[in-house]
């Protein structure tokens, strides 16, 4: 109970730095949002009409302070562009980014932690090799590619899935692949590591030693102290998913934050963007939160430190 | 005193032109549902603030205004009015509103609804961006100011007439009252909308937004009660969006998807242009853009006008062309061709490099120079600044690239001394309304040559403004010809200063499917890309 509210505590102190960095940055910048929303044809008198109804011609701030104070009481503000709340337009998008989120991180648990534990039981071997390279793979090719490749073959091809869209089962197979398969090697080369480590322990060996069978070693004894980077791992990808991935929802046609962070930053429309960053700073901060209380569940001997 | 020619107009219009959209194509179908695609999602689609170019052709069809345009023409043509009269001086228009037009939301639109929405679009509050295009109307200074709230210059003497009076002649007045600005909104839909119009439109106009899913769908069904009969053609239309073009164009050729409205990614062009469908999918039309080089008068050495003139002889405009995959024309005057002023006999500059070297060397540049081309960052602008880099390299010019995002460009360019060379391309200059004068005052003339305008050359010639003035003062119908002769001339002469360097014309592509049908001018309509109202499928 007191590391939740330590937590927490801390929680707030990152929010209020990532809006206080991300609000100097974005005010910092040389475009001005009036005059991407005044559009071309506007006069300097619409200009600074709009400047002054979006109160951006008062001291940076002041500014500042209406956005807390705001944010204190829930309002993420408007959007410059668009005319509409903040919130209104985060919250349409948080179903299908959760979605994402959840089985991206499923496809790649799962993959990661079969093949890293496949390939640290053989290791040296012909499948560790091959797990290896996989991972090796994953970890480096772009998302665009996988993506359009997954798309080609899986939808357009073969016709097993749609191409683009949201809503069913089946619009979520392909990108919650293509964000596994390209996390999961970062999982499979993590969890081989750490397996080989454990495998060679002491009590392992000892395990072995009284006769037991090879898989309660491995169930029972290795992979519950090979997982726990695991949980960090999943802790931050909570954090980078809900930030949107831009690419993959940008070929599947994902209606996730990403689209709507990359359109914001494009058009200037800060709180959008202010929005979208606080939503995935508040995102990394509950997932490392849940992984550090899961942490002790798995590993008693993190409860008596 | 008042002439009526709102006969003559509406007759020569449709005598004129509806028998040659009709000759092109076979009578149009009504019915038929279609899904549109586009990447971006739909910002909004309030009349007085949507200023891009997808929320335009929808806000197009979701609402009407006094005047319109004849499909796939920049042919005026009275719409929600009924008949309209020009006072002798030009500074009163009058119009009559067509009976019994209805709102979607069952009321009749009355002249304060055009009274009110004018009003709105200039209303500081609205922080809409078209203000500026009424300035004409008496009683717009008050109300930008905010001094007023309403606009002294429309009087609405009883329900079914408008009077504008107008504190100078503005010949380009028609047009504006088509824009999307001068959209009527009824005022208790905007008030309950709660901000929110932009998400909850209600209009009169040909479709009506059933349905909209944030991030993913918009469905636009046929307004039953549209005051034209038989328009529009479908029964509906659906835009789906956050759908990248390349998917989009895959899902075209399943037969997924009618209309792929960012058009046909440059990688897959020729692969589709050669295929056997091929010519039936891609729409290749003619738009009122130009891309060009500003050169900015204000910086070393560009204010040398031998300097500006070697530079348009330095450019190979064939290449770009080659870049864009063939969709572009060479231009050699800011005007592009569709626009009326057009001069087709003038030449401008031809690529000379020799030439272009002895100019360098007559300004006292010899060996060239060094400078910055400023360019935004999205394919296939860097390319295309490259390419201009690499003509500039061969007359000895030295020309660093910066490819940034578009509003950094933008602001570059609104800074009095900041940017030399600034490539176009992605962000100017496609003509809010098909008349000569939309390309010159923001963009060459005195009153853009300012902090935060796009006058980007920031030249300013006292004397072609004074030619500009005159000419929009010609408002009399009759003075039409003479006005656009004037307008051709003034940008023909400012080539002889050459501020800028006019690159290309380039043409918008939409991919559609096969069972579409209509002329190619009604999917890329010069007042508004897409033309939902017009376009139809063949059963």
């Amino acid at each position: 109970m007191f590391l939740v509210l330590r937590r927490l505590a801390q929680a707030f102190l990152i929010l209020l730095g990532v809006a206080a960095i991300t609000f100097v940055l974005l005010y910092a910048l040389p475009a001005d949002p009036a005059r991407m929303i005044a559009g071309r044809s506007a006069t300097a008198q619409t200009v600074a009409n709009i400047r002054h109804e979006l109160g951006l011609d008062q001291p940076l701030l002041l500014q500042f302070w209406h956005y807390l104070t705001n944010l204190l009481s829930g309002n993420l503000g408007r959007s410059y562009a668009q005319k509409t709340d903040v919130w209104t337009l985060i919250v349409a998008r948080l179903p299908a980014t959760l979605t994402l989120m959840l089985a991206g991180i499923l496809v790649e648990v799962i993959l990661g932690l079969t093949l890293g534990t496949i390939a640290a039981i053989r290791r040296g071997g012909f499948v560790d090799r091959l797990v290896m390279m996989a991972s090796f793979v994953g970890v480096s090719a772009p998302q665009f590619v996988v993506a359009l490749l997954l798309l080609y073959v899986f939808a357009v091809t073969l016709g097993w899935f749609p191409m683009s869209g949201y809503g069913t089962l089946a619009h979520v197979v392909l990108p919650a692949t293509t964000l596994g398969v390209l996390g999961a090697g970062w999982y499979a080369r993590m969890v081989r590591s750490a397996m080989i480590d454990v495998l060679n322990q002491d009590y392992v060996r000892t395990a072995r030693a009284k006769g037991l069978s090879s898989r309660r070693i491995i169930f029972r004894h290795a992979l519950p102290n090979a997982i726990l980077p695991i949980i960090a791992m999943i802790g931050i990808d909570i954090g980078q998913f809900m930030g949107g991935v831009v690419v993959v929802e940008a070929v599947y046609g994902w209606p996730g934050i990403g689209q709507l962070a990359w359109q914001a930053i494009q058009q200037v429309d800060i709180p959008i963007i202010m929005g979208v960053t606080l939503t995935s700073a508040l995102a990394i901060v509950i997932g490392n939160l849940i992984a550090d209380l899961i942490a002790p569940v798995i590993d008693p001997r993190i409860r008596t430190r | 005193m008042f002439k009526s020619w709102l006969r003559m107009t509406t007759m020569a219009t449709v005598v004129a032109l509806a028998p040659l959209s009709v000759m092109a194509q076979d009578a149009p179908k009504q019915g038929g549902d279609i899904i549109v695609t586009y990447k971006d999602d739909i910002s909004t689609l309030d009349p007085q603030i949507g200023y891009d170019w997808v929320n335009w052709s929808m806000i197009k069809s979701l609402f009407s205004r006094l005047m319109d345009y004849e499909p796939g023409t920049p042919n005026l043509v009275p719409s929600l009015a009924e008949s309209f009269t020009v006072s002798d001086d030009g500074l009163t228009y009058t119009f009559k509103l067509r009976k019994g037009v209805k709102f979607t939301n069952g009321r009749e639109v009355v002249a304060s609804d055009v009274k009110y929405s004018i009003e709105r679009a200039v209303n500081p509050k609205t922080q809409g961006p078209g203000a500026g295009f009424f300035g004409a109307i008496k009683g717009f200074d008050d109300v930008t100011g905010g001094k007023s709230e309403t606009l002294s210059g429309i009087e609405t003497p009883d329900e079914g007439t408008v009077v504008f009076n107008l504190s100078r002649p503005d010949a380009t007045f028609l047009h504006v009252l088509a824009i999307n600005f001068a959209s009527v909104v009824p005022k208790e839909a905007v008030e309950a909308a709660g901000g929110d119009f932009g998400k909850k439109p209600v209009g009169s106009g040909t479709f009506v937004l059933k349905d909209w899913t944030i991030g993913q769908k918009l469905v636009f069904e046929r307004n039953k009660d549209y005051f034209v009969k038989d328009m529009p053609h479908l029964d509906s239309f659906t835009v789906e969006v956050g759908q990248e073009p390349l998917v989009a164009l895959l899902r075209l050729q399943k037969g997924e998807v009618d209309i792929a409205g960012d058009g046909i990614p440059p990688a897959k062009f020729l692969e589709i242009k050669n295929s056997a469908d091929g010519p039936k999918m891609i729409v290749d039309g003619e738009q009122l853009h130009t891309g060009y080089i500003t050169l900015n008068t204000k910086v070393k050495p560009f204010d040398n006008v031998k300097v500006r003139q070697a530079v348009n002889m330095a450019v190979n405009k064939d290449r770009i062309t080659r870049i864009l995959n063939g969709r572009a024309t060479p231009a050699n005057q800011p005007l592009p061709p569709l626009m009326p002023g057009y001069d087709k006999s003038f030449t401008g500059y031809s690529y000379d490099v020799a030439k272009a070297k002895a100019l360098l060397a007559e300004a006292g540049f010899p060996d060239g120079f060094e400078t910055t081309l400023y360019s935004t960052n999205t394919d296939p602008q860097p390319r295309i600044a490259q390419a201009i880099q690499q003509d500039l390299a061969a007359v000895g010019i030295k020309a660093e690239v910066r490819a940034l995002a578009q509003a950094n460009v933008i602001s570059a360019g609104g800074t009095e001394g900041e940017a030399p060379m600034i490539w176009s391309g992605g962000m100017a200059w496609i003509a809010d309304f098909p008349d000569p004068s939309n390309f010159y005052g923001p963009i060459l003339g005195c009153s853009g040559a300012v902090a935060g305008g796009w006058n980007w050359s920031w030249y300013c010639n006292k004397n072609l403004d004074a030619r500009a003035v005159a000419a929009d003062s010609m408002s009399d119908p009759a003075k039409g010809a003479e006005r656009t002769a004037a307008w051709g001339k003034i940008f023909t002469d400012i080539m002889a200063d050459a501020p800028w360097v006019p690159v290309i014309n380039e043409r918008r592509v939409v991919a559609k499917s096969l069972r579409m049908g209509g002329a190619d001018n009604i999917y890329i309509d010069p007042t508004r890309v897409i033309n939902y109202d017009a376009i139809y499928v063949n059963q």
